[in-house]
């Protein structure tokens, strides 16, 4: 099964008019990734047999009419808790944990009746930009397999890239969904912070952590998000707004005429010359649909990584503080005593990139400098949503490029922790202020060939106005359509 | 521009993280987190008199569970213990712990 | 050279809601390890917490009872550190905003009040248990998560008699609230004492030794006492106070320091990222207040002014809310206030103890006490009976039907006394000779035999009556 060849709907309907049986399908996708995963290896852990055996009780039950993702395989990052289904956040400190319950997300999707395929790889506790930091193996960009496919969530993306789920969950805590898709010419929406609950989800930044989709299509993504969106009493952040039915509103009636899009120009300083070149002709192409482009400013932008780094390291220093080696995951052999336990478990279970973040979040809080650092970086954190507040009161949404750059080689940035840092500059503001956005494939680098992502900002749970003017963009686009072909040149 | 952190300070964060780097290996480790540091050094220069600090991006205040009791299933209780690195008639089980400065925290 | 002490006391008490402070799981402890845990007590990956309203309005109770003044803004905050029986390693708690503040309690030593100020008090978590043997240590999980106050004094405390005093006090009135059990013994009150003493006069502060979970009152006054003279000696000897944690050896009665490891204690606090900030309202403020059980004082001035009680026995009555309530309510049955305060006070305590029981798990009811008190008033049962029918409603059971089913019932009847009166002076002309010639003796020798005869079930009182009259019309 190449999922190039349909999107959601018209996988529905053939399964609804049994053109194609859930089992069928299934064995079809797991084909699939038999056939190119050994190139990708988007995926950590298969669930062949078991999803196997839910497709055929979905053929047995019929497939649900009223659920568009019944009997639909779809994939899950490896930092989403799947009950039965070990979930190891890429990392050997939890190489051999089983989740005792799903995630919201995934028991929402159970009752929709979706197959897991399985599970994807990512940087370590999501934390990286390349999926390099993975325990286990790095995953290849279906377009170039000598480069990376962003992170964290590069299994996911790559997964999708290379048509082997039609969507595939994210999570992004400073752009781990939208980088990725930007690499891989995917769709990737990081939903408003509270819109999705995070019960289930292995903390990385509590305060910035969201759940998204990577799909290939922009309704696509809008169906999955709404299926896993609204409030949930297991988590006291997520919002108690409505859930809209924004896919219902992606229609051949859908415009961006009158579109107020604010372009900040700090986005543009360091753009590399041919993302610059795709992001101007992707504004050009709205403001000939009839969009308002104005340029404004965002003027603490060059301050969100700093601020970011600190921010989401703290909570992460304290949130990886569990994994100990005492009630679950990985516990050092031959430990002398209780501070071995913790020393060693720690040290042999946690990678490279990992203990860094643990350490600058140690840092930052530790006695002496949690003014200068922590409590000064959240005080940014307040300007730079100041700053976003400015501009959305006479304007509807903020576009730019999703990355500087499209994706690197692997092994290219490995060794410079400040500079792979900096491939976030123009994801991590918006994670700070808690939006809503979607990276969107907005065309292809004239240098090397591979993608570039269009980032489309909203307001606060203005999910909808993001999806119409991604829906819009793609439909009077088709970059969508293209294919990586795995191994041969693009 | 000179490191804003120390050898010596490193191990102390280490030590709070209960994470160990060898001693080969510190130096350079020094060098890389000072050089990150030096960027979040950035910071300082932006004006931040009077403003509030920014930990959440919730939309939400006053969020509250009513007080009942729910008590886990045996079946859940069952299958965290399978995941218990040492466990032994009901209790998870660790070296002796000697040091008592924070017991009864 | 003269020394002033200076004692602050951190009192932890524990909430008894029905479920745990940031998780559902019951706070009950189970016969089994780990049985009343969930995942969220184990911090596993992917676990959230859920604020239990309970606790914010036990909190707030608290905070009334103490005379402080409460939040209407706050947040909570993480504090980090590793320890096993301390799952997520790091306690949910409130550093910055505590739920109440600047309060006070009244204490009296020796007849001498004295406010004692409260600084500041914050709902957080418990930890779990740890059980030791020489190879390994054992965790349950049960405690985690078990709701908490801490309760931190002002530093006013000058004596190890006052910090006695406080800690009583402070126990008493978190017991009327009836958010807590207070009970030392079971642990679900702990206290933390820091010490210093420095030279009268002077305004610095000496340097603080603590000492944590001391275990009893008494332990509390010895422990301070111990560590009060061992600063004096060592400051009068040119020698110097080391700041730190110290155990109270009870075999000994001595303190000892504990080890410790240097500048491990940073707790790296920051505000709790999953739980949003709490606003509240004087509304809800206003509403816990008009919930708030009388205090004892207010109860003890209403026993002697209203009921004719001693202070004393007044103090006795207040001393939990059990007893107390338990009186108001026999007396509205309309016993006798100090028949019913004597009741309490000696044989039903007496019961207590022998028993170890609390007074709400006896069998006892306060329409069983009054309606006991009733019959011995109006004679129906002598007090010889009364001793019996106690049994009786001790056992649950109702005093009147009780008395009538035994056979514990006075003859107070006339027409059924008289003639046993008329046949025992027709049987003892002597006595009645010796009564008309003013020996007295004799009166009480034609009673006895009258009791006699009635096998001790006639009412003294009316006895005492019909044969008055009877020797008069002689």
């Amino acid at each position: 099964m190449d999922f190039y060849q349909t999107d959601l709907t018209q996988l529905h309907d053939d399964l609804v008019n049994k053109k194609i049986s859930a089992t069928e399908l299934t064995k079809a996708t797991f084909d699939h990734i038999k056939a190119n995963d050994d190139q990708v290896k988007a995926f950590l852990t298969l669930n062949e047999d078991d999803a196997m055996k839910r497709a055929a009780e979905i053929d047995n039950a019929g497939v649900s009419a009223q659920q568009l993702v019944s009997g639909v395989p779809l994939a899950v990052k490896d930092n989403i808790l799947t009950k039965g289904l070990k979930t190891t956040a890429a990392s050997k400190i939890l190489e051999n944990f089983n989740p005792v319950y799903d995630a919201t997300v995934v028991e929402r999707l159970n009752q929709a009746g979706f197959i897991n395929v399985g599970k994807t790889n990512l940087d370590e506790f999501a934390m990286g930009s390349s999926t390099e930091n993975s325990a286990f193996f790095t995953t290849h960009n279906p377009w170039d397999l000598t480069r990376v496919p962003g992170g964290s969530s590069g299994g996911s993306a790559a997964a999708v890239a290379a048509g082997d789920v039609l969507g595939a969950l994210g999570t992004d805590t400073g752009g781990s969904i939208r980088m990725p898709a930007s690499f891989n010419g995917v769709v990737g929406m990081k939903p408003t912070y509270g819109r999705v609950s995070r019960w289930g989800i292995i903390a990385f930044g509590s305060s910035f952590d969201q759940v998204g989709w990577l799909t290939r299509t922009v309704k696509d993504n809008a169906y999955l998000t709404s299926l896993i969106a609204g409030n949930d009493e297991h988590d006291m952040t997520s919002s108690l707004k409505e859930v809209p039915d924004w896919a219902a509103n992606l229609n051949d009636s859908t415009s961006v005429k009158g579109l107020r899009i604010a372009v900040p120009k700090e986005y543009f300083d360091d753009l590399d010359e041919d993302v610059h070149e795709v992001i101007k002709a992707a504004l050009d192409h709205l403001e000939s649909l009839g969009a308002i482009i104005d340029e404004v400013t965002l003027p603490h932008t060059k301050y969100g990584v700093p601020a970011y780094y600190i921010l989401a390291s703290s909570e992460a220093s304290s949130n990886l503080q569990r994994y100990d080696g005492i009630r679950y995951g990985y516990r050092a052999k031959d430990v002398k005593n209780l501070e071995d336990v913790y020393v060693r478990s720690r040290t042999e279970g946690f990678g490279e990139e990992v203990k860094r973040r643990i350490m600058l979040g140690t840092f930052s809080l530790s006695a002496g400098f949690y003014d200068a650092y922590f409590n000064k970086a959240a005080k940014v954190r307040r300007l730079i949503a100041q700053d976003f507040d400015d501009v959305f009161k006479d304007h509807d949404l903020i576009l730019g490029a999703t990355g500087a750059s499209t994706a690197f080689k692997i092994g290219a940035e490995v060794d410079d922790p400040k500079k792979m840092y900096m491939n976030d500059v123009l994801t991590v503001p918006v994670n700070m202020a808690g939006l809503p956005s979607m990276s969107v494939p907005a065309g292809f680098s004239s240098k090397n060939g591979m993608p570039v992502g269009l980032q489309i900002i909203g307001k606060p749970f203005d999910e909808q106005t993001i999806y119409n003017a991604g829906y819009v963009f793609e439909q009077t686009t088709d970059f969508h359509k293209k294919a990586p072909k795995l191994g041969g040149q693009n | 521009m000179a490191s804003k952190i120390t050898e010596q300070q490193v191990q102390h964060v280490a030590e709070l993280a209960k994470l160990e780097f060898p001693k080969d290996e510190l130096g350079q480790f020094t060098t890389q987190l000072g050089n990150i540091i030096d960027m979040f050094e950035d910071l300082q220069a932006v004006d931040t008199d009077g403003v509030e600090p920014m930990t959440s991006a919730t939309d939400r205040v006053n969020v509250m569970r009513e007080d009942k009791a729910v008590r886990s299933s045996k079946e859940e209780r069952e299958a965290i213990f399978k995941n218990a690195p040492d466990a032994d008639d009901g209790y998870i089980r660790v070296p002796a712990i000697i040091d008592e400065s924070e017991d009864g925290e | 050279m003269n020394f002033q002490t200076t004692i602050g006391l951190e009192v932890h008490v524990e909430l008894k809601t029905n479920s745990k402070i940031y998780s559902p799981s019951p706070v009950e402890y189970g016969d089994q390890p780990n049985e009343n845990t969930n995942v969220i007590d184990w911090g596993y990956p992917g676990v959230l917490p859920t604020l239990n309203k309970g606790v914010v309005r036990d909190g707030i109770m608290a905070g009334l009872a103490l005379h402080a003044q409460i939040a209407h803004h706050m947040h909570f905050d993480r504090k980090n550190y590793f320890y096993p029986d301390n799952p997520k390693a790091y306690q949910i708690t409130q550093s910055d905003t505590p739920i109440a503040h600047d309060g006070w309690i009244e204490i009296d030593v020796d007849g001498k009040k004295k406010k004692i100020g409260i600084e500041e008090m914050h709902i957080e978590e418990d930890a779990g248990k740890n059980t030791h043997t020489s190879k390994y240590s054992y965790v349950d999980l049960n405690r985690q998560g078990t709701p908490l106050i801490e309760i931190v004094s002002k530093p006013d405390i000058a004596s190890p008699e006052e910090a006695v005093a406080y800690l009583e006090a402070l126990r008493q009135r978190i017991q009327f609230t009836g958010i807590s059990d207070v009970k030392m013994e079971e642990g679900s009150m702990r206290v933390d004492t820091n010490i210093s003493i420095r030279p009268v006069g002077s305004d610095k502060f000496g340097t603080k030794t603590e000492m944590k979970n001391i275990n009893s009152f008494n332990y509390v006054r010895k422990a301070l006492a111990y560590e009060e003279k061992r600063h004096q000696n060592l400051l009068m000897s040119g020698g110097h106070i080391a700041q730190e944690t110290r155990r109270y050896d009870e075999p000994t009665g001595t303190t000892v320091a504990m080890r410790s490891k240097e500048g491990a204690d940073d707790y790296r606090y920051f505000p709790e990222p999953d739980i949003p900030d709490l606003n509240v309202s004087d509304e809800w403020i206003q509403e816990i207040a008009s919930e708030m059980p009388v205090m004892p004082g207010e109860r003890r001035k209403h026993y002697v002014d209203d009921l004719g009680l001693t202070d004393y026995d007044a103090m006795v009555l207040t001393q939990t809310k059990e007893m107390s309530d338990f009186f108001e309510e026999a007396v509205k049955d309309g016993g006798d206030p100090k028949r019913l305060a004597n009741y309490l006070m000696n044989d039903v305590n007496s019961y207590m103890n022998d028993n170890h029981v609390d007074l709400q798990d006896t069998k006892l009811t306060p329409a069983n006490l009054a309606g006991m008190v009733k019959l011995i008033e109006d004679g129906t049962i002598s007090s010889k009976m009364a001793k019996k029918v106690f049994k009786g409603i001790m056992n649950g059971e109702e005093p009147n039907a009780y008395a009538k089913e035994h056979g514990l019932v006075q003859l107070s009847d006339p027409a059924q006394l008289q003639p046993i009166v008329d046949d025992v002076l027709a049987n003892n002309q002597q006595s009645i000779d010796d009564y008309k010639n003013g020996k007295n003796r004799a009166f009480g020798f034609l009673m006895g035999q009258i009791m006699k005869q009635t096998h001790g079930k006639a009412n003294p009182q009316m006895v005492t009556q019909l044969l008055k009259k009877s020797l008069a019309n002689i």
